[in-house]
């Protein structure tokens, strides 16, 4: 159908692909090879020092295991309230299903102190935890926590539309044979669900990497416990060291590059099976 | 992604009982993801207007109209203004390209546009430094002309319309492939010329997403935060926009005038999430 004789029917197509190369290559190309052009002007030595330095090394620990943890959390969580959400009724659920998009909308600095100052020792959270020895406002949790926030839209909205096509008749053969609804939703259910489920998670993953807005301020911004990697690129920045800032981001943006690469792998996976059914 | 528009399917209900969970564990399931989301969204929301009116009203006010506060607030609006319209014009050339014809490298081109969304918003900061800085590839000469970048208006105009790139073009694409090429087509053969099939045919297709589109974009462009803070240079009544003068106050400790700027953006946030809710409905109704 899409064949090259569309480009004599309709018009416009070399107007609107040339504006579109020039606008991508002007804002985003170039600019983001001035990044790696920086990053060349430094010797390997210097860019190794620059990038395995322990601070540093310990700013990507964090920057990971945090995203790593709050995108699990938001796989198991957020395939509730997607699972939920298309599978039940309930009063209210059309709000519920309009909040999920919250953390979209909102800017980040306000999520931020928001989560801080409930998560703060004399905040709503932190003041029920404190007692019991439970610290989240300041550590490592609490940049899962605001990671949490970040990531939820994006494992809901990537579920949910799955989940709504997904052949109900294959669960109900399932269960005509005799399958318990448990064993239905491991075997049938959640297979299905899988490429959806990953690719949400990787998402909300490579957001929680990038993170800054929200996480600045609940972090506490210790070198070496709650330093995140986006937080020491902007300190080297102020300390006017643009070669350390860069080193960091250059090793920042290949990780962005291969999330974003299995991002676009397991959509054009799924868009295949789509495709096929 | 942000833009999946759900239909709800009245089928449930006419689905042979014994396949699905008992009454008992789905109220257990709907309790747990109730609670999850008023935890995680709806807590932080609340918190932000009880910060706010923690000192009265009548500082609540004052915080709003306070003159560093108001030209926090203008600048967001003009950054938006120019940021909004720019990647309006570009997220629907990307995506008449791309939907409308077939050519090599497509999937690659999606890609790229997508890229902003991968990159942390600090690099997005990060970049323009390295371009436009004092010691960067373009400052110096920028210098000697006279022309400020960073640290000053277009650089935070620059850093606002790299991080909302996607936001149109990646509402528009799935959209306009999904209605194919069949009535623009029909109108060219018809003798319509360019502009007047995309006004006339192709823009009323696509309107709602469209209209989505641009308000998603706008909420992010008055609300990025981590890019616009690399390179605004934080000039208080110059180059400071609204996220910027929350932090600003939060870290001067003034928490209610914090909040109260904070409850602004809350606002926006609500209001760009019930357009999204109106879009919807009306897309589904025309249908």
């Amino acid at each position: 159908m899409k064949g090259s004789k569309n480009r004599r029917v309709l018009p416009g197509f070399g107007l609107s692909l040339g504006f579109t190369l020039f606008y991508i290559s002007l804002i985003v190309l170039i600019p983001l090879a001035g990044i790696f052009f920086k990053t060349f002007e430094l010797t390997w030595a210097e860019f190794w020092s620059a990038v395995t330095n322990p601070r540093v090394l310990a700013s990507y620990r964090i920057s990971f295991s945090t995203a790593l943890w709050a995108g699990l959390i938001n796989a198991v969580f957020g395939l509730l309230v997607a699972w939920v959400l298309v599978r039940y009724r309930f009063p209210g659920k059309k709000i519920i299903d309009s909040l999920v998009d919250i953390p979209f909308a909102l800017p980040t600095a306000v999520a931020g102190i928001a989560l801080t100052t409930i998560y703060s020792k004399t905040g709503w959270i932190g003041s029920l935890l404190d007692p019991l020895g439970i610290k989240i406002a300041y550590t490592q949790a609490g940049i899962t926590i605001a990671l949490i926030f970040i990531g939820l839209p994006f494992v809901v909205r990537t579920v949910q539309p799955v989940l709504q096509d997904l052949d109900k008749e294959t669960e109900d053969a399932a269960a005509t044979l005799g399958s318990y609804r448990l064993r239905t939703f491991r075997k049938v259910i959640l297979p299905a669900l899988m490429p959806a489920l990953l690719t949400g998670f990787a998402l909300a993953f490579a957001r929680g990497i990038g993170e800054y807005g929200s996480v600045v301020f609940i972090s506490g911004n210790m070198p070496l416990k709650t330093e995140i990697a986006p937080l020491l690129i902007m300190t080297k920045l102020e300390q006017y060291d643009y070669a350390g800032a860069t080193a960091i981001a250059s090793v920042m943006l290949i990780i962005s590059f291969i999330l974003l690469l299995i991002i676009n792998l397991l959509q054009w996976h799924m868009q295949r099976r789509a495709v096929s059914k | 992604m942000a833009g999946a528009i759900t239909v709800f399917s009245k089928e449930d209900a006419k689905r042979p009982k014994h396949n699905t969970e008992q009454r008992g564990i789905q109220w257990l399931l709907i309790g747990i993801a109730l609670l999850f989301i008023g935890l995680v969204v709806v807590l932080p929301l609340v918190s932000v207007f009880v910060e706010a009116f923690r000192k009265g009203a009548g500082m609540y006010f004052k915080a709003l109209v306070e003159p560093d506060a108001l030209s926090a607030l203008k600048l967001t609006l003009i950054i938006a203004l120019i940021a909004v319209p720019v990647n309006t014009v570009f997220g629907v050339a990307a995506a008449w390209a791309i939907s409308k014809f077939s050519f090599k490298g497509k999937n690659f081109l999606i890609t790229l546009i997508d890229l902003p969304f991968a990159v942390s918003p600090v690099i997005a900061g990060l970049v323009y430094i390295l371009l436009f800085g004092a010691q960067g590839y373009l400052g110096p000469w920028l210098g000697e002309q006279g022309i400020q970048i960073v640290f000053a208006i277009p650089g935070i105009v620059l850093a606002t319309i790299f991080v909302t790139v996607p936001f149109v073009a990646r509402e528009l694409i799935p959209l306009m492939q999904a209605q194919g090429v069949q009535e623009e087509e029909a109108a060219a053969s018809l003798g319509a010329r360019g502009w007047s099939i995309f006004w006339k045919v192709t823009l009323p297709n696509i309107k709602w997403g469209l209209l989505y589109g641009i308000i998603l974009s706008n909420a992010r462009a008055m609300g990025e935060f981590g890019a616009v803070s690399v390179v605004s240079g934080h000039i208080r009544g110059q180059t400071n926009t609204l996220p910027l003068h929350v932090e600003i106050l939060y870290n001067e400790y003034q928490f209610s005038a914090a909040f109260a700027v904070a409850s602004l953006l809350v606002m926006l946030a609500v209001l760009t999430l019930i357009v999204k809710a109106i879009v919807e409905w009306k897309s589904s109704s025309s249908h």
